[in-house]
């Protein structure tokens, strides 16, 4: 989704944050800016630390040092109830004795907005996340994809400055997951709050988000746009952890690495050396069934498998690597297991890591 | 193989049945002989209800029996009193353990239920040092008494509020209102108190039912609540004794009943809201 955040929200600064437990850091000097309107992924495995970033954001954890600014304020010792932000939780968090209506009007009756003030607004969310008929059910009575949106209606019914999303859809099932999230988007853009959001899903992260953060031992690894994030890793970690990765031994050449009897050139902050490892991904890989003598590039068909919109192929290199290749979903027929084909890069530019 | 299952299921409500009927007699059968105690005419011959007519007389039994009107007023705000120290005492405390302090639940679950090991006569033993000073403090009315039954009720409490707490998210809930704006009280008076009323009407029920049945602790304390002022007055009035005993039973369980009610009610669970719903056209 390329779509653009309107400028609306409140700019967000969490500066050098620290925070270990028992001797862990879980934030390790953390430093992270969004711009107003625009919504931010963290994206890691669990352990990371990205939930312990947007906790600390909302004020429900202490950061041991570090400071967190929202619109130029510095809320770094400010309770969670003064800090005005929206929180979505990954658990469903509605109150069970309040209605949906009652639920979204809970945060405007504690700033004092009278009854019609509330009720208007509270139907306005409603609508607005596509449950306006459903306003007089209880939790126990909706599916756990209408609950997550009644808490983020009931969290954009305050109007925050600052909109969190601790991993609001990982309890759903798939389909629902794929409907929400997109709807999670299209909201954030019409009410342009600035927006964190947390998910160890990369798929979601990349969907959803402006830019996305992986982290990594409570470190940033790297915060870029998702088509950044996706094509030009900085970190052997980030071509790890977003999308599938071939791991393959190559020679640095006059700054080109030669891989797959093939040349590719090396991204910014690749190892130098000789003998280097790149991580190239499925699709920057290309695969041809072999005609004559074996060649570079030669391999055998391990598996091939039809997996919807493409398929894959992983075949077995003549230096006993294995290479996974995405192909079109109308090509996996022509290979089975054992056949001779042919590798070769496609060209698209690969982060090279030391071969030690 | 139907016909065992069929023969299996008369054994299964037979006996359910049996347990039910030799239940019923175990509660019911000393209350009847207590009934029948004090409807006892003179020497034994005959009906009649001269007691009880003494016991609804309130203005003769004000007089006549002084320490019952003390005895019965003590018990009545000692059930009243007790619940709500209690509660007030267990419901933040365990809350914030669960919340902020999970290591200490342990420690809680012990200090809470370790009154059930304690005999009556060792607690009065320990606590009339303290006592000492209540009285200093506080005065020597019988409604002190609620200190010490605080302690009483704790393990029962305890449980009740302990499975209320484990049957909701108090973590995320009390998050999701912090988030939105919420004081700690209004976290706990808006949010945790109401999905907690079932836990809350239970641990009150328990209150209330040891509270009107307490003996040991008052009097060993020479305090007067409605079993002692029912034991002095067995001493000189045996029928009037009883009559009272089987009125504060009934008592009891009409307040226990009554709280249930009300609890359920306001759940919309009571069976009169759930005839009442039935008679709404429906939505």
């Amino acid at each position: 989704m390329s779509a653009t955040a309107t400028a609306q929200g409140t700019p967000v600064q969490l500066t050098d944050l620290r925070r270990v437990y028992g001797g862990v850091a879980a934030l390790d000097g953390l430093t992270l800016h969004l711009e107003p309107g625009e919504l931010v992924a963290l994206l890691g495995p669990s352990g990371c630390g990205k939930t312990t970033a947007l906790r600390c954001l909302a004020g429900l954890e202490d950061p041991d040092s570090g400071t967190i600014e929202v619109g130029g304020r510095d809320v770094t010792r400010i309770p969670t109830n003064k800090r005005d932000m929206g929180m979505v939780f990954q658990a469903y968090s509605l109150f069970p004795h309040m209605t949906a209506r009652q639920n979204v009007e809970f945060g405007l009756e504690l700033r004092g907005r009278d009854r019609s003030a509330r009720r208007a607004r509270a139907a306005e969310m409603l609508d607005l996340v596509g449950l306006g008929k459903h306003a007089d059910k209880y939790a126990h009575q909706m599916s756990g994809g209408q609950q997550q949106r009644v808490a983020l209606a009931r969290a954009l019914a305050i109007e925050p400055q600052v909109l969190l999303l601790d991993e609001p859809l990982s309890a759903l099932d798939a389909k629902v997951r794929t409907q929400l999230r997109d709807e999670i988007r299209r909201i954030q853009l019409e009410v342009g709050t600035t927006t964190l959001f947390v998910t160890h899903d990369q798929e979601e992260a990349l969907a959803v988000a402006d830019r996305v953060g992986v982290m990594s031992t409570g470190r940033l690894e790297q915060v870029a746009a998702p088509a950044e994030l996706y094509t030009s890793p900085r970190t052997p970690f980030v071509a790890d952890f977003v999308g599938l990765t071939n791991r393959l031994r190559a020679r640095v050449e006059g700054g080109r690495a030669q891989v797959l009897g093939g040349s590719i050139p090396l991204l910014e902050g690749s190892a130098t050396g000789p003998d280097v490892v790149v991580l190239v991904r499925p699709e920057g890989v290309t695969v041809a069934p072999a005609e004559g003598a074996s060649a570079a590039g030669s391999a055998s068909v391990v598996s091939a498998s039809f997996l919807g919109g493409h398929g894959r192929v992983i075949a077995r290199t003549t230096d006993d690597e294995l290479v996974t290749v995405q192909v079109p979903n109308t090509d996996v027929t022509r290979y089975r297991p054992g056949d001779a084909v042919v590798l070769g890069p496609r060209g698209d530019a690969a982060l090279a890591v030391s071969a030690d | 193989m139907s016909g065992q299952r069929a023969r299996f299921r008369r054994k299964q409500t037979l006996l359910r049945w049996v347990v039910l009927v030799v239940v019923f007699l175990f509660f019911v059968l000393p209350l009847l002989g207590m009934l029948d105690f004090t409807t006892q005419g003179p020497g034994g011959q005959g009906r009649t209800l001269a007691t009880w007519r003494t016991l609804a007389d309130v203005s003769t039994i004000s007089v006549d029996y002084p320490a019952l009107r003390e005895g019965f007023l003590a018990s009545v705000g000692l059930a009243v009193i007790t619940p709500v120290v209690m509660l007030l005492l267990l419901v933040p405390t365990m809350t914030w353990v669960r919340l902020r302090l999970p290591g200490l639940s342990r420690t809680v679950e012990f200090i809470c239920l370790l009154p059930l090991t304690v005999p009556a006569i060792v607690l009065v033993v320990g606590l009339t040092p303290v006592y000492a000073w209540v009285y200093y403090f506080l005065g020597s009315s019988t409604l002190t008494l609620a200190l010490a039954y605080v302690i009483l009720v704790l393990p029962y409490a305890y449980r009740s509020l302990d499975a209320g707490l484990r049957a909701i998210d108090v973590r995320t809930l009390s998050e999701a209102a912090r988030s939105l704006g919420a004081s700690w009280f209004t976290v706990m008076w808006r949010v945790i108190l109401p999905n907690l009323r079932t836990a809350v009407l239970s641990a009150s029920f328990l209150s209330v039912a040891l509270v009107l049945g307490e003996f040991t602790i008052a009097n060993l304390f020479s305090k007067k609540n409605l079993q002692v002022a029912m034991y002095e007055l067995g001493k000189s009035d045996a029928k009037i004794s009883v009559a009272v005993g089987l009125a504060a039973l009934v008592f009891g369980f009409v307040v226990l009943f009554a709280m249930s009610f009300v609890g359920s009610a306001r759940a919309g669970t009571s069976p009169f809201s759930r005839l009442r719903r039935r008679k709404e056209p429906s939505a």
